[in-house]
């Protein structure tokens, strides 16, 4: 780790770039949410409840934006029987947030078994959401059956291949990948080469003080690959981004809030809106977990990132749905 | 009288020998009826917690196998040489294929690639 300088992580003991402190910051983020900003590589979180010391300038970019994850519309057991109902609830969590974020970003399992009814559903909760965009990227359930041909006419419009596509907005480079398709037996999350090669030829013109944020649904990082957690062909695609000074790489699929930084790149993923999974080893496999339902919502979650300007990285508050 | 006797006993030994005959008809025709109507139960594979269990089955040719989904997540059945696909399951569904020629075949859950099992066909 000698060669990632900006790193805050100071006692790696077991080599997955989680440090103690760090992990019992992972805890409170999944327990009752914080506001992490990253300054020159440096991670501040601050308590949810505690987010009206934070001064004007550190709550407020030129650019906000909120990610939502794995909301499995269609989903009905013990785990979260309503998953209707903890959408909206992240909906008006998103609608009480102090600035009106620009979009959404939903990264992936937008639906549980790829059904129409599911996807309307789902697009139905978030129109009524303050911000009217939502970005998509297709998680392994919105694929199931079709090899994606739904989601594609759905959300696949300005997308190329299985559904990638990258946009501009306040400066910042967003891309948005697909791994959830062509899956191998005994393989993670995968790229591809076609999507690689796109994505080399996207970034190539860019100037390397351009922000980039990158969003897929299995993580972009080896989180846990005994259960399938990591990309096979992620580390290509992150060797694209070495240049850039500042790379925030969003994920979904996992179910609770992670992160990690790693010279340039910082790696988060995402509460699901829907049902929590257990912590990477902790149960036998990686199935709903079954919690109180007093205590569902404050497993769930919703992402609000901020971009400010003139700073190195993005500011990310991660808020349950307490 | 002797002559009698002789008679009974072959009457007797007659209808014993059409009884067993019949009895063995009776038997092949059983058996038959086993064999059209796909009657003999399917090897059971169950989806728990994200495993194929058993991981491996060794049947013989013109078994059918029965995969059920016992976890509370979807899964699927894709043989990796392509030759069956399962819709998806949901909990407490199942799929079943009659494996007709001897060979072994790996297959995995699409949705998790990480689950995969293998059956051999004799």
């Amino acid at each position: 780790m000698s060669d990632k300088k900006n790193d805050v992580i100071l006692h790696d003991h077991n080599h997955d770039g989680i440090d103690r402190r760090g992990f019992l910051k992972c805890m409170a983020w999944a327990g009752t949410g914080a506001f992490c900003v990253m300054q020159g590589g440096v991670l501040k979180s601050y308590s949810l409840s505690r987010l009206g010391e934070l001064s004007e300038k550190q709550a407020k970019g030129e650019l906000s934006f909120v990610q939502i994850s794995d909301s499995h519309m269609g989903f009905n057991k013990p785990a979260n029987p309503d998953v209707a109902a903890t959408l909206k609830a992240a909906v008006d969590k998103i609608n009480a947030l102090p600035t009106k974020p620009s979009f959404i970003l939903h990264t992936g399992d937008i639906s549980h078994l790829s059904k129409p009814e599911e996807f309307d559903a789902t697009e139905q909760i978030l129109k009524g959401a303050s911000a009217k965009d939502v970005f998509y990227v297709p998680g392994e359930h919105d694929v199931i059956g079709d090899d994606g041909k739904q989601y594609l006419e759905r959300y696949g419009k300005n997308s190329k291949g299985a559904g990638w596509y990258s946009f501009d907005h306040s400066g910042v480079h967003f891309i948005g990948l697909v791994n959830v398709m062509n899956l191998k037996a005994g393989g993670l999350g995968s790229l591809g080469k076609e999507q690689l090669e796109w994505m080399e030829g996207d970034v190539k013109h860019l100037s390397k003080s351009t922000p980039i944020v990158v969003f897929a649904h299995i993580p972009l990082w080896s989180v846990y690959p005994e259960w399938g957690w990591g990309t096979d062909d992620s580390a290509q695609a992150l060797g694209y981004l070495k240049r850039f000074g500042s790379v925030t790489v969003l994920n979904g699929h996992i179910h609770q809030t992670m992160q990690k930084v790693e010279g340039n790149v910082i790696f988060h993923t995402a509460a699901s809106t829907a049902f929590p999974q257990p912590k990477p080893g902790s149960a036998p496999s990686p199935g709903p977990m079954k919690v109180p339902a007093e205590q569902l919502h404050s497993v769930l979650g919703v992402r609000d990132v901020n971009y400010l300007p003139g700073k190195s990285a993005l500011a990310v508050i991660d808020s349950t749905l307490e | 009288m002797k002559r009698t006797v002789f008679k009974r006993t072959s009457l007797t030994l007659g209808f014993a020998a059409l009884a067993i005959v019949m009895i063995m008809m009776a038997g092949r025709a059983k058996s038959f009826a086993a064999t059209a109507g796909q009657e003999k139960p399917a090897t059971e594979v169950k989806i728990d917690n994200f495993v194929f269990a058993p991981n491996t089955v060794t049947i013989a040719a013109g078994t059918t196998i029965r995969w059920t989904n016992r976890d509370d997540i979807p899964h699927n059945v894709v043989a990796e040489d392509k030759s069956f696909k399962s819709k998806v399951m949901d909990t407490d569904e199942s799929f079943t294929y009659t494996f007709a020629k001897p060979g072994t075949y790996t297959y995995f859950c699409s949705i998790h690639p990480k689950m995969t099992g293998k059956v051999v066909v004799q």
